[in-house]
């Protein structure tokens, strides 16, 4: 019964899915099971929270390499958490936490510049791997990189400026529109055949589980 | 004499590159630390001395400022605020000039957000732009904050034919039915225009195959310049613009000043952006050069042994 119930869950709510999809008397039937989805997830929320908390109360306890970080990041979760369940600083209980209070000022003084930064370290490994890797070292590689430096010369106003005197009726030629146009004819090519692929993937790998056939989700013993 | 500190440093930035390309034509490498310098330096010394360039827009950029721009005045335009403070320097600067263009044109400004992190991000622009550029405009009749829902594409499944069944409030309690400027919307249809302002998942992706295909709704969006190339196979049948980064909203904000007079004087940081933008994509491609002509040598003495 370990694998039959599951099962009978996944095929029964996949095909009622696709009916309340394709059906339209079943429509509403799609957005029960949206709120259904929603109340599941606040469970994960507890589950992912109890989860990080697990992980690095144990690393700590072990002190396995790198146990500073996950000081860090209890802290980090804990007075959070703290300062947004108790609405620390804010006028009401009613309050917005986000306009007011302990955890609005560690949300736009602490996490958004931090997060921003990381985000932003890119820049400098962006920087190291373009040195290291776009190398002309056959035909496509050359092409690669020309539409590299069309690319990285479009984002800016210099590649603007480079071609700003070319008549109207030779715009495409323009180093912003060319990079426009690698962008929309080429790249999109390319990632219209990835999309498709990943579309069909999807579909046969849903059709796996919804028919039973694909039972890695149950776990080892799932037969 | 206020250009003189910018030409200063790119004068330096240019004298360093030289001296790394004349080492490289002797075959000595580049470090990795000395790269990471000139990518702080190239990044600080615009940001410290900022320069800004006007911006000519690209055709996917104006598509975009054109379908908020001919809209008819009392329009309702769904705006979603869906990114996290990582992404908040390319996408805010968006957000905050496209809200600004909506309650300019006088559109009606719905807002929403599908991120746990979109409810802080809209509170920037309502401090920015909606309480400072629009103080007389009132919340519930001329724009509304519906703050932030679970459930990722479920909710766009919603939300597609039953607005309020997501919404039953505003982000501040009210309820659906008590809000004027909601009167009239029952599903993601009543919209004329949804804008998606983001870059992860869920994002324009979801709001274009859940809600603009089934419904037929124009979407517009401002994204990270990383998830852009993604995107350009939805334009122009799916997406009646993008904006992808930085480049992307400066052109926007360009665009937007020089067609209201009245903004002329607004922030703009992505402007403002792009002058660390331009000084490090010249570095890297300096380098990209640099590379190159050590690989060259390389193969030449490989050949010759």
């Amino acid at each position: 019964m370990r694998r039959e119930i599951p099962l009978i869950i996944t095929i029964s709510v996949g095909f009622l899915a696709i009916l309340s999809f394709f059906s339209p008397p079943f429509e509403p039937l799609g957005e029960d099971f949206t709120l259904f989805f929603d109340i599941i997830a606040v469970f994960a929320f507890f589950l992912g929270g109890g989860n990080l908390m697990r992980v690095h109360i144990d690393k700590l306890i072990k002190r396995k390499k790198d146990w500073g970080f996950s000081i860090v990041t209890l802290v980090g979760f804990l007075v959070m958490l703290v300062a947004g369940l108790g609405k620390i600083g804010a006028e009401s209980i009613t309050s917005d936490i986000t306009r007011e209070g302990l955890f609005s000022t560690l949300y736009y003084n602490v996490h958004l510049p931090l997060g921003s930064t990381m985000y932003a370290l890119l820049a400098f490994f962006v920087a190291s791997a373009s040195y290291r890797a776009f190398r002309a070292k056959n035909r496509e590689a050359t092409v690669l990189l020309i539409a590299a430096f069309i690319i990285l010369l479009g984002s800016t106003p210099i590649g603007q400026m480079l071609t700003n005197w070319m008549p109207e009726g030779m715009s495409i030629l323009e180093i912003p529109n060319l990079a426009v146009w690698i962008m929309s004819s080429p790249n999109l090519a390319g990632q219209r055949a990835i999309m498709i692929g990943i579309g069909l993937g999807v579909v046969s790998m849903s059709l796996r589980l919804i028919l039973g056939i694909e039972r890695t989700y149950l776990g080892k013993d799932s037969g | 004499m206020g250009n003189i500190g910018p030409i200063i440093v790119l004068a330096l930035i240019a004298a360093g590159l030289v001296w790394l390309l004349l080492r490289a034509l002797k075959g000595q490498e580049v470090d990795r630390r000395v790269i990471f310098a000139f990518i702080l330096v190239s990044v600080a010394a615009p940001l410290l001395m900022p320069v800004t360039f006007k911006a000519k827009p690209t055709p996917i950029v104006r598509a975009l400022f054109d379908a908020i721009d001919e809209l008819p005045e009392g329009s309702r335009v769904l705006l979603s605020f869906d990114f996290d403070p990582p992404m908040s320097p390319e996408v805010q600067p968006m957000a905050d000039v496209i809200t600004r263009h909506v309650l300019a044109k006088k559109h009606q400004a719905i807002c929403m957000t599908l991120w746990a992190t979109g409810q802080a991000q809209f509170n920037i622009t309502m401090n920015d732009v909606i309480k400072t550029d629009f103080p007389n405009l009132v919340e519930g009749v001329d724009w509304v904050n519906m703050g932030y829902k679970a459930g990722n594409e479920g909710v766009l499944n919603v939300i597609r034919t039953d607005f309020k069944k997501m919404f039953p409030t505003d982000a501040n309690s009210i309820p659906f039915d008590s809000i004027p400027i909601l009167r009239g919307v029952r599903s993601c249809g009543d919209f004329d225009l949804i804008i998606s302002l983001g870059g992860g998942r869920p994002g324009l992706k979801e709001w274009v195959l859940f809600v603009g295909d089934p419904t037929g709704v124009p979407i517009g969006a401002g994204v990270a310049a990383v998830v852009a190339p993604q995107l350009y196979p939805y334009y122009p049948r799916q997406l009646v613009g993008l904006l992808g980064g930085v480049k992307g909203a400066s052109e926007y904000e360009s665009h937007f000043r020089d067609n209201y007079e009245q903004y002329r004087d607004m922030p703009t940081p992505a402007m403002v952006m792009m002058g660390p933008q331009t000084v490090a994509h010249i570095v890297i491609m300096a380098f990209i050069v640099i590379g190159n002509v050590l690989f060259f040598l390389a193969r030449r003495k490989e050949g010759q042994s």
